[in-house]
């Protein structure tokens, strides 16, 4: 959609350093990444006008509205999955209902309720359990339980139909760790991890592996969204945001779409692609750095596939030896260590991608004037590419 | 691979199977009577698996529920390592199973060793009483 191409840019970012064990409310921290990503912009915080967050994260707008002091608020929204918010925010700027948009995600998953004293979570969690019919009655009952489970079905199958090898899929996992290991602010990997290291990794559902898996982390993003127009008073020349869309598919179902012809594709992703590349007037070969879902590692490679940067089965055998996905290679992939190397947290990667546009990054990738950031590998997905001014 | 249960655990039951009527209580109550039963669009004969109120191809809310042959094979399956669930003793596999009829179902293998699976081999349903109230369709290799 037009409203979508350069209309808008990503003029802050606020980020609360990543621990498994943060010590604060997720009420304290949402406030605290909004503050800081409002001064990154140098922007007034009398002026935002629009507060979005994911559905199941966080404190809602009331609380960050009473934390900040926001009087001029008149917009608000919640979307589910991946940094979809994102899209909530560029639509209420490109549309000209606000001037200010900041998408927040706040979410406390490695230190648990006890420790994080927040509500928050547990409505989070029951919903997670109690609310998905489709998994309580057949998923359930047979012992298929847990998000490894359910992407280990996809990824035997993908490995049988293309002759992937388990050491095939190790190269994300230890492509991510060498960024993580440069990057001080990613909390695992204080050292990089070689591919044998990878093979001798528990096996947790086989096929999937303790470190394909990324881990739970306490986390608080915020990233602000304006128009050109405003960027132009503002401290950072902006992240201009090319093109960004969400993309979903029929006989979709969280990790576990089984029912499609083929299960060995991502459907949303591709229709992700498909839009992103049509907006933006460009092709996968113009991305010079991507910021990919590896939530869990193995579904990076059909990722790869569907945005177009290799052909279909060929994802794992791209990926192999590490080289092209390297800083240096063909596409460097998750610069910051991803959410292998960061936690499992899906706005990082928007985070990553401006400080690559900005020239910022801890694993800065040379001409970085083109970054792609997804989310939602395996599910309703979502993205974006970001351009230098 | 046979799961093996806890028997001091409960077994996850299907949802609310007991408290609202949902797209799925005619499949529940087919398995209760050794049946395996899938909904069918009445308007364009298309499967609905998992069940739903409605169909996606044609939009009829119309359905029938119809005996499938019980045969098929394997698709894909992962094996727990680890147990996510008290009522599961680990090692097990859970399995997912291309119905002749085209749809997939996730179950459980019997009286199958896990180096023994292989995808693409042919199985047929067979029912497991699994507790006193809890019967779930599960599959064995086709003789």
């Amino acid at each position: 959609m037009e409203l979508y191409k350069e209309k808008t840019a990503i003029v802050g970012i606020g980020v609360v350093p990543f621990s498994t064990d943060i010590g604060r409310t997720e009420w304290y921290t949402a406030c605290q990444a909004v503050k800081l990503a409002v001064d990154d912009a140098g922007l007034d915080m009398k002026r935002v006008d629009g507060l979005v967050k994911n559905v199941d994260d966080g404190p809602d707008q009331m609380y960050v509205q009473k934390g900040l002091g926001m009087d001029n608020l008149t917009y608000t929204a919640e979307s589910h999955w991946g940094t979809s918010p994102m899209m909530n925010a560029i639509t209420a700027v490109a549309s000209g209902s606000v001037n200010y948009a900041v998408y927040y995600q706040t979410a406390h998953r490695a230190s648990g309720p006890e420790k994080s004293i927040s509500d928050f979570r547990v409505a989070r969690e029951m919903r997670e359990d109690l609310l998905d019919l489709i998994r309580a009655d057949f998923y359930t009952p047979f012992g298929l339980i847990g998000q490894p489970g359910y992407v280990g079905m996809t990824i035997r199958r993908y490995m049988h139909e293309f002759n992937v090898t388990p050491e095939q899929m190790g190269w994300v996992p230890v492509v991510c760790s060498e960024n993580a290991a440069r990057n001080t602010e990613a909390v695992f990997f204080d050292k990089s991890i070689t591919i044998q290291d990878y093979i001798n990794s528990k096996v947790v559902v086989d096929p999937i592996r303790e470190l394909d898996c990324a881990p739970k982390v306490d986390g608080s993003i915020a990233i602000i969204v304006t128009t050109l127009e405003n960027a132009k008073s503002l401290r950072h020349p902006p992240a201009i945001i090319m093109a960004a869309t969400q993309g979903t598919s029929s006989e979709g179902q969280f990790f576990t779409s089984y029912m499609r012809d083929t299960i060995t594709e991502l459907p949303e992703m591709q229709f992700v692609a498909d839009e992103l590349y049509r907006v933006a007037g460009i092709g996968a070969k113009d991305v010079k750095v991507a910021q990919l879902d590896d939530s869990f590692a193995p579904l990076v490679p059909m990722q790869l596939e569907a945005l177009g940067f290799c052909d279909r089965g060929e994802g794992a055998a791209f990926c192999e030896g590490g080289d092209r996905i390297r800083n240096g290679g063909q596409l460097p992939l998750n610069t910051a260590g991803g959410a292998l190397g960061q936690g499992r947290f899906d706005s990082a990667r928007i985070v990553e991608a401006v400080r690559q546009v900005r020239g910022t990054s801890a694993n800065q990738v040379k001409d970085a004037d083109m970054v792609l950031s997804v989310s939602g590998a395996g599910g309703p997905a979502d993205g974006l590419i970001l351009r230098r001014q | 691979m046979t799961v093996e249960y806890n028997a001091e655990q409960k077994i996850p039951y299907p949802a609310l199977w007991h408290v609202l009527y949902r797209s799925s209580t005619p499949f529940w109550d087919g398995v209760k009577e050794d049946k395996l039963l899938l909904q069918k669009c009445k308007s364009c004969g298309s499967f609905l698996n998992p069940p739903r109120p409605m169909c996606p191809k044609c939009q009829s809310m119309e359905q029938e529920w119809v005996p499938a042959t019980g045969k098929g094979k394997l698709y894909s399956w992962v094996t727990y390592q680890e147990s996510p669930h008290p009522a599961f003793k680990a090692p097990y596999s859970a399995v997912l199973i291309e119905l002749e009829e085209g749809v997939r179902i996730v179950s459980n293998m019997v009286k199958v060793k896990p180096e023994e699976l292989q995808i693409g081999m042919p199985v047929q349903v067979t029912f497991e009483k699994v507790a006193e109230d809890l019967i779930l369709p599960k599959f064995e290799t086709m003789s």
